[in-house]
């Protein structure tokens, strides 16, 4: 039955949602194999990551900076830095998933953009919960599985940039960025980094450019704070203010 | 040996910051100045690393197929097409104009 005050939304639609997404993303796990093998990863290196890392934009980063010959450290921190933004969904998702304290540890590993996307998207508790675990459940699976494949075919395939598989990589990050590119200083903060992440590499040592792309965000954010202090009085600028944040 | 201190840094580092999330008491994370960063952070990571996994080979400035490739990618963002299909285009895309010799 339908609660009254609850928006209409049947089991099947929450999970016939969470396999679209969790399929169609989870697929793009070859990609990564592909990619992986073809920067030098070993076939165990690369399920290794897709296994206990399982965020891709992390891994895409990791293997593109030791493809690139950075040190360890600076390509763990770069990947480091793109997995913070899980944090801030698994704060959402605490709220509106409501899960006991035991579960947490296992579900904190499925904390990443698709589920969260997913589950914020349902109208109840209920469809939430089962919209993170099918999306988190079919994503895991197929995206180790189709990992596995990618490494496999790599080693197959031999050169992999004769094939364009050195673009993969690239697009994915395009594919994840463009979504955010909501506002002018989303806008800036992506121009800026460019310039920065492009500029510094021929001078700065591999996997050091893209930390220091990274200091856009501050920049643009104490730049956007100071334009308010001055257009809005001595106040208001410690904290720049918006209207609520459209993600 | 350098490859395996990586990847356990990345997977010890990218699990806790998943767990802190679902751990930490909300308003810890809630200040406006630090969700503004944490949103705008990823943005200015994932433009740098398209750029300089598109117009790099080490430590170079370079213009290739890749380019091709991205700019393929880029009309299916805007066309909308899912995300399979866009990086499908980069990657037959830059297959194709590295056929053609370029």
């Amino acid at each position: 039955m339908i609660p009254d005050d609850a928006p209409a939304k049947p089991d099947v639609a929450v999970v016939r949602d969470a396999l679209g997404v969790g399929v169609a993303v989870g697929l793009s796990g070859f990609a990564f194999g592909v990619t992986s093998a073809g920067s030098g990863l070993g076939l165990l290196q690369t399920c290794v990551l897709s296994l206990l890392v399982f965020t891709g934009a992390s891994q895409f980063a990791l293997v593109g900076a030791l493809a690139a010959g950075g040190n360890p450290f600076t390509a763990a921190a770069g990947a480091f830095f793109l997995g913070t933004r899980n944090a801030f969904y698994g704060l959402r998702l605490s709220q509106l998933l409501a899960l006991p304290k035991a579960v947490r540890p296992l579900a904190a590993h499925w904390v990443i953009d698709e589920t969260t996307a997913v589950a914020l998207a349902q109208p109840s508790r209920r469809a939430a919960r089962i919209g993170f675990t099918v999306t988190g459940l079919t994503l895991y699976v197929l995206w180790n599985a189709t990992t596995l494949l990618g490494a496999l075919g790599a080693e197959a395939i031999g050169d992999t940039a004769a094939w364009g598989l050195d673009a993969a990589g690239p697009a994915v990050f395009l594919a994840l960025l463009a979504p955010m590119l909501t506002s002018a200083t989303e806008r800036a903060t992506a121009g800026l980094a460019v310039l920065l992440g492009l500029g510094l590499l021929p001078v700065l040592p591999a996997g050091v450019p893209v930390l220091a792309a990274a200091l856009a965000a501050p920049a643009v954010l104490w730049a956007q704070g100071r334009r308010a202090a001055s257009t809005t009085g001595p106040t208001a600028g410690s904290t720049p203010r918006r209207e609520k944040d459209s993600r | 040996m350098n490859v395996w201190i990586a990847i356990a840094l990345t997977v010890a580092g990218c699990y806790l910051v998943k767990l802190v999330g679902l751990l930490v008491p909300a308003g810890v994370l809630e200040r406006p100045l630090v969700q503004r960063l944490a949103a705008l952070l990823p943005v200015a990571l994932l433009a740098a690393l398209t750029a300089q996994q598109t117009f790099s080979t080490g430590g170079g400035l370079v213009l290739d197929a890749r380019a091709a490739g991205l700019a393929a990618a880029a009309v299916a963002l805007v066309l909308r097409a899912p995300f399979l299909v866009v990086v499908g285009a980069a990657v037959a895309v830059t297959a194709g104009a590295r056929a053609l010799g370029w």
